[in-house]
């Protein structure tokens, strides 16, 4: 049965029906075609699939589509702007922050809300803001830097 | 079209709680309410949950804030973890609260999960019941027709059971004001994978003119629902506040569950028993230090 929703990703607004019981992971992914947004665990543990949803990150594969109803969510592909890459790109680029890349999207969008709410966290504060993100390759070093360095720039 | 949830529901988004009480009546037990969803949706992706109806609360106004309220607080059932953090009125009120909100899982799980879910679910290992024991809160629920205040002590009934009925959502969490000179604090052992508390010790205290008038001690994780261990308590009130009185009363923290210690994978019941001796000393000595701080 379809339930119709609007929702603002990315600075676009979409309407559609969708059933109540799609994720609003699957919605990104299959629906909007924007599969920047991973989905490594589906099952809220991993963090791949964090988005921001009215500028807080949420772990996109716990939420029901029709729970965004009427939000804004900005997903990996919304960071940059401009043709500008956000300080937070440049930053896990410039760091080595990534391997594989699978984490990448979740982390970065973790790491805005980190910042947005403690603009300077120490090493441990990122440590723990990122407790919810799993990465299976860099053993979290060039993440946290990345993280540091990004805090740096935004400061700057 | 992909999914994780098998059963398909139907989806309801009123706008009052008065709404969502006739729903939850009119679908007799086969509808749940659906607050942040971090309970529930993993239920229902695992299948332990295929409810016939969800009634999303997201859409009512006002259920979300953080006001003072008679010296203590008053707090919207769906303010999230990330809120009640970022609360100075909070960390001010009520510590134990903003520390164990803080405790919470993870960055993007304390943004979505809701003081009033986390109740209502009542996990044997969640972390808020607690809290909600020490600081003697009243729970407001409501139903289309009445509303009533539950004790916190009353509200826990069993294994993810609470005293809510059929009908009633969850509105508003009230903590009275403590008082001058006391203090509050949580302690935890954490799930390392999960966060959820193997053992969670939650602790107000009362000290005037240097002998401890109060004491309320709240204990989670440890059995099937979140329990006052109130022997250890008494060992405290009448005594000036000090190492051997702390030793004295953490030996007896959860001996109201004795018998009843969970034993699961992540911890023998032996070994969670000993933990609520441990986790109770510490949330103590951190209490009594605020309180004479
Ligand atoms: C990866 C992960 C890690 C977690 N780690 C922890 C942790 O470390 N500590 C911890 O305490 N919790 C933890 N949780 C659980 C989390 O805190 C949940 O958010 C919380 O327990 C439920 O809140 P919710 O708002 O998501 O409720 P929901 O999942 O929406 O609802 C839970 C239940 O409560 C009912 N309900 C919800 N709101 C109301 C209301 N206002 N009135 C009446 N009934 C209501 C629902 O019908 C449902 O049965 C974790 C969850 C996840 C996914
Ligand atoms: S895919 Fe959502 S947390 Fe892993
Ligand atoms: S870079 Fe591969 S999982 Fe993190």
């Amino acid at each position: 049965m379809g339930h119709e929703i609007t929702v603002t990703v990315n600075g676009k607004i979409y309407a559609g029906s969708v059933e109540p019981r799609l994720l609003l992971s699957q919605y990104l992914r299959d629906e909007l075609n924007l599969t920047g947004t991973h989905v490594g665990c589906d099952t809220t543990s991993c963090g791949a699939c964090s988005v921001l949803l009215n500028g807080r990150a949420v772990k996109s594969c716990n939420v029901l589509a029709v729970m965004a109803d009427g939000s804004e969510v900005t997903t990996v592909e919304g960071l940059a702007s401009g043709g500008e890459y956000h300080p937070i790109q440049r930053a896990f680029r410039d760091e080595h922050g990534l391997q594989c890349g699978f984490c990448t999207p979740g982390m970065m969008i973790t790491a805005v809300d980190i910042l947005s709410n403690n603009p300077q966290p120490t090493e441990s504060e990122i440590r723990t803001g990122l407790r919810g993100n799993l990465c299976r390759c860099t053993g979290y070093h060039n993440i946290v830097k990345a993280v540091q360095s990004a805090a740096a720039e935004l400061a700057s | 079209m992909t999914t994780s949830i098998a059963s398909p529901f139907e989806y309801h988004s009123p706008e009052t709680v008065e709404e969502a009480s006739r729903l939850l009546s009119r679908y007799g037990g086969g509808a749940r309410l659906l607050a942040g969803g971090h309970s529930l949706l993993p239920l229902m992706k695992l299948r332990l949950a295929s409810p016939e109806a969800l009634i999303d609360l997201g859409r009512i106004g006002g259920l979300s804030y953080i006001r003072e309220d008679d010296g203590g607080l008053a707090i919207g059932a769906m303010t999230t973890y990330a809120e009640i953090v970022r609360s100075e009125l909070a960390a001010a009120a009520a510590p134990a609260l903003a520390e164990a909100a803080g405790e919470v899982a993870d960055t993007p799980v304390r943004n979505a999960g809701t003081i009033g879910g986390s109740l209502a679910h009542a996990d044997p290992a969640g972390d808020l019941p607690a809290v909600v024991l020490a600081l003697d809160a009243e729970l407001v629920a409501r139903s289309a027709r009445a509303s009533r205040s539950i004790p916190a002590d009353r509200f826990f009934r069993d294994f993810m059971t609470t005293a809510l009925r059929g009908n009633e959502v969850l509105t508003e969490i009230r903590v009275p004001g403590q008082g001058a000179s006391s203090g509050s604090a949580y302690a935890k052992l954490a799930n390392k994978a999960s966060h959820y508390a193997v053992v969670g010790v939650a602790a107000a205290v009362r000290v005037e003119d240097g002998v401890c008038t109060s004491a309320r001690i709240g204990i989670t994780g440890a059995g099937p629902h979140a329990v006052r261990s109130r022997r250890a308590e008494r060992i405290l009130v009448g005594k000036a506040p000090g190492e051997s009185s702390i030793r004295a009363a953490a030996q007896r923290g959860g001996v109201e569950l004795a018998g009843q210690f969970n034993e699961d994978v992540h911890a023998s019941a032996e070994y969670r028993e000993d933990m609520a001796r441990v986790f109770t000393g510490r949330a103590l000595a951190a209490a009594f230090e605020r309180a004479m701080g």
